[in-house]
């Protein structure tokens, strides 16, 4: 026997000392507590004057500095402290948070993601404590909303308009007159403005394009309200096919195919003449395309009225946060119409405010198209889970041009309601 | 029987006592995390505090049964879309890049090569240079009218628009050779198939946008792989060269019979340092097309965090990580079966039967 331990001792005790070691280690991480924050417990708030830490996507730094001053005076005026971050990646910064259980006090939260983090209970509900609540449009408010309780508020949003080329426009001998207000009429002038170098209209693929003809033909994937899958309802096939239509006669493209990434891109470089976009293809236009003119008109009606498509992002609480009544005073004031308006001079995003429309027209009457979508746009999927179902969808929707159809919306039906079960 | 008390005795201590800081870094940063994420794989954890807090719910082998099993649905479907193309990414990745890097140490171990340190330089390069700064070059270079269509355009070939296109090179190469009809599959291998994927999906071959992420890989990777190749190959005396030559071996000869079995253990370190690599690839998907087109760049990994970090399905997530780590551990295995020393076992058992009939012989004469 030698005197010092044999070699598979030796292994054993090591290995004895690193699992003890690590279920210490893990006993510890366990330690961290989870509590349950219902929708009843009154917000929660710290001694003194609270310090906030705020965890934002800045889309550059117009709208980091924006905020940054915001924040600032609200600091001043209510004797608290404000931090605020840019997120490099804003999921994955929150997502540390939220395990570690010390998340930023406030945040952005998109809506297609909402409805995952309120299931998981990350989200404090403060609706109900905010004053003139009701003064945001419904539809914001409805995509920040689930199993009837709205959580947060719609910090600002964007909508889908029909962007066009004015010179192509009078090239091809078109008018105000002509600007499309129903579906043939955009089937027509974009036939008319074909040629072999352009084609009439440039769609970028995904559920965030065509989803807006499924509107306007009353329709829509999903139904919010009631939390189901409603992809196979007739209206919806009839929308795409009247796109693949478009597709297949060769008016319409997808961006891919005339070797875009996306529809301001092709529009821009005018591989197309017309294009549907949000609000923010103004700022790409004006920096990367300065010398293409193009005027913005709301989206044609379908059979069943208008319909656009919103895209928001809300001022999330979170659940965990200490200084939730702080909170909720920080987003009273970063969602005044007054720091709306200032918002939208500094980083051209549209008021969520009501109350804020006439002055937003007033100030910018070019995107008049734009902010009418708030009436009648309709907010993105936010149920939760549904994440990898959308995006199955949205890698179908690639194809749209030689799909089936209603194998399309038959798939998204099928995992939808595997999912939501 | 009692031990007299050793000298050495104080040694086991001190030798804890050294080793204690690297065993509690590895415990901590490694066993720890590794131990948490397989506990997140057999749980319903949403991402909201400590996975070990009470209401966390145990749903044993669910997640796992996701992956693989019936019920799976879209899961399984994009899990195994996942690993068919990670499987043809290595397919393709592993031997092109081991025998790019070894030609490239070839060419570099000719004596009669000038400016040996200027072209070591510029072959290990793309190794040295961030894959995400690459990968945006790439994207350029092989956007629809980026510098290789047009190249291609000038010898008069209409170039795909690589980035963008999803079909597989199995079906374009099928198509071209008239086999079958690829916007028509045939009905035996669409209409059938197996773990939630049809044969007609499973045999695609790797899109053209994954082509160009293998194309990527494979230049990027071999630099590193050439100067491991380069050092057991300055290991090999020129001697034994020499001798082989008066042997009458050829050039031809010299390689297959000298420099190839010498190689071997380092055949066997890139070739798993390969593998291994290539199902873990994430950053190139990451950066140029996030799965697309039609999810034909999906893999493993990057679908693993697109479920944890994007969808909050973190069970489900950790569970994709620890196929994976199955696959690579069956596959390297599998690589270290095939490239045993068959001479070394020999030997081995040859020892081991010696001893045991000297103990029979001496128990036998004890007797």
């Amino acid at each position: 026997m030698s005197p010092v331990s044999s070699p598979s001792r030796r292994r054993r005790t090591s290995l004895v000392a690193l699992a003890l070691g690590s279920s210490i280690a893990l006993a510890a991480c366990g330690g961290g507590g989870f509590e349950e924050n219902g929708s009843d417990e009154p917000a929660s708030s710290g001694d003194g004057p609270a310090t906030l830490q705020v965890l934002i996507g800045s889309s550059g730094d117009a709208e980091t500095k924006a905020v940054e001053d915001a924040a600032a005076a609200w600091a001043e005026e209510s004797g608290n402290e404000v931090e605020v971050i840019v997120a490099n990646d804003l999921a994955q910064q929150l997502s540390q948070g939220f395990a570690g259980g010390n998340p930023p006090d406030l945040f952005y939260v998109d809506a297609g993601v909402f409805g995952d983090y309120a299931e998981a209970g990350n989200l404090y509900p403060y609706m109900d404590q905010l004053a003139d609540a009701d003064d945001f449009y419904p539809n914001l408010v409805d995509s920040f909303t689930l199993d009837g309780e709205a959580y947060c508020a719609p910090k600002d949003f964007s909508t889908l308009a029909l962007q066009i080329n004015t010179e192509s426009w009078k090239k091809a001998g078109l008018t105000d007159a002509d600007i499309p207000t129903t579906w043939d009429d955009l089937q027509a002038v974009a036939q008319k403005l074909t040629t072999p170098d352009q084609a009439g209209l440039v769609l970028g693929i995904g559920r965030d394009r065509v989803g807006a003809f499924l509107v306007q033909n009353g329709g829509f994937w999903v139904d919010g309200e009631a939390g189901e899958a409603t992809a196979t309802e007739e209206t919806n096939a009839e929308a795409l096919e009247y796109v693949q239509g478009m597709l297949e006669g060769g008016e319409a493209v997808l961006a891919p195919d005339v070797d875009a990434g996306w529809g301001g891109e092709a529009f821009g470089t005018q591989k197309a003449a017309m294009t549907i976009e949000g609000n923010w293809i103004r700022g790409a236009m004006e920096n990367d395309y300065p010398d293409v003119d193009y005027t913005v008109a709301e989206l044609p009606e379908g059979p069943a009225g208008k319909g656009t498509l919103l895209f928001t992002q809300c001022w999330g609480i979170a659940a965990d946060s200490e200084n939730q009544e702080a909170a909720v005073s920080f987003v009273e004031a970063m969602t005044t119409p007054e720091q709306q308006l200032t918002n939208a001079d500094a980083f051209g995003v549209m008021p969520s405010r009501e109350a804020a429309q006439a002055d937003y027209v007033e100030q910018f009457p070019e995107d008049a198209p734009f902010i009418a979508g708030g009436d009648y746009g309709q907010g993105p999927v936010n149920l939760p889970g549904l994440g990898p179902v959308v995006a199955d969808l949205d890698s179908q929707l690639e194809q749209l041009k030689t799909a089936d159809v209603d194998e399309i919306l038959e798939s998204f039906q099928k995992n939808a309601e595997a999912e939501l079960q | 029987m009692s031990r007299p008390r050793s000298i050495r005795r104080g040694q086991a201590l001190a030798g804890w006592t050294f080793v204690s800081p690297t065993l509690v870094v590895l415990g901590l940063f490694l066993a720890v995390p590794v131990l948490m994420a397989l506990w997140v794989s057999f749980t319903d954890w949403n991402g909201r505090g400590s996975p070990f807090a009470s209401g966390i719910g145990f749903v044993g082998a669910d997640n796992y049964r996701e992956l693989v099993g019936e019920q799976g649905g879209l899961t399984r479907s994009d899990f195994m879309t996942s690993l068919r193309n990670n499987f043809f990414y290595v397919l393709l990745v592993v031997p092109l890049q081991t025998a790019f890097a070894l030609f490239l140490a070839l060419v570099l171990n000719q004596r009669m090569l000038r400016a040996v340190g200027f072209f070591r330089t510029a072959f290990y390069f793309p190794s040295v240079v961030s894959s995400v700064a690459i990968s945006l070059v790439f994207l350029f270079l092989f956007s629809g009218g980026g510098v290789v269509n047009s190249m291609l355009d000038a010898i008069g070939v209409d170039g795909p628009t690589w980035f963008n296109d999803s079909r597989g090179l199995l079906h374009l190469v099928g198509d071209g050779l008239g086999l079958w009809n690829a916007s028509d599959p045939p009905g035996a291998l669409a209409d059938n198939g197996v773990l939630g994927l049809s044969w007609w999906a499973w045999l695609s071959g790797p899109s053209v946008a994954l082509s160009v992420i293998i194309m990527l890989v494979i230049w990027t990777t071999a630099g590193t792989f050439m100067l491991m190749f380069l050092a057991a190959l300055q290991d090999l005396p020129l001697e034994v060269e020499e001798a082989a030559r008066i042997d009458g071996a050829g050039r031809w000869g010299v390689f297959r019979n000298v420099t190839l079995p010498h190689l071997k253990p380092t055949m066997l370190l890139v070739t798993t340092l390969g593998l291994i690599g290539t199902w873990q690839v994430f950053d190139q998907v990451y950066v140029m097309t996030q799965g697309g087109p039609g999810k034909s760049t999906l893999t493993p990994a990057y679908l693993s965090y697109a479920y944890a970090f994007e969808n909050q399905k973190w069970g489900i997530a950790a569970a994709m990580a620890f196929v994976l780590f199955l696959i690579i551990f069956a596959m390297t295995s599998f690589q270290r079966f095939l490239f045993r020393d068959k001479d070394a076992i020999a030997t081995k058992r040859a020892a081991k039967r010696t001893k045991r009939d000297r103990a029979r012989v001496t128990a036998g004469g004890a007797a």
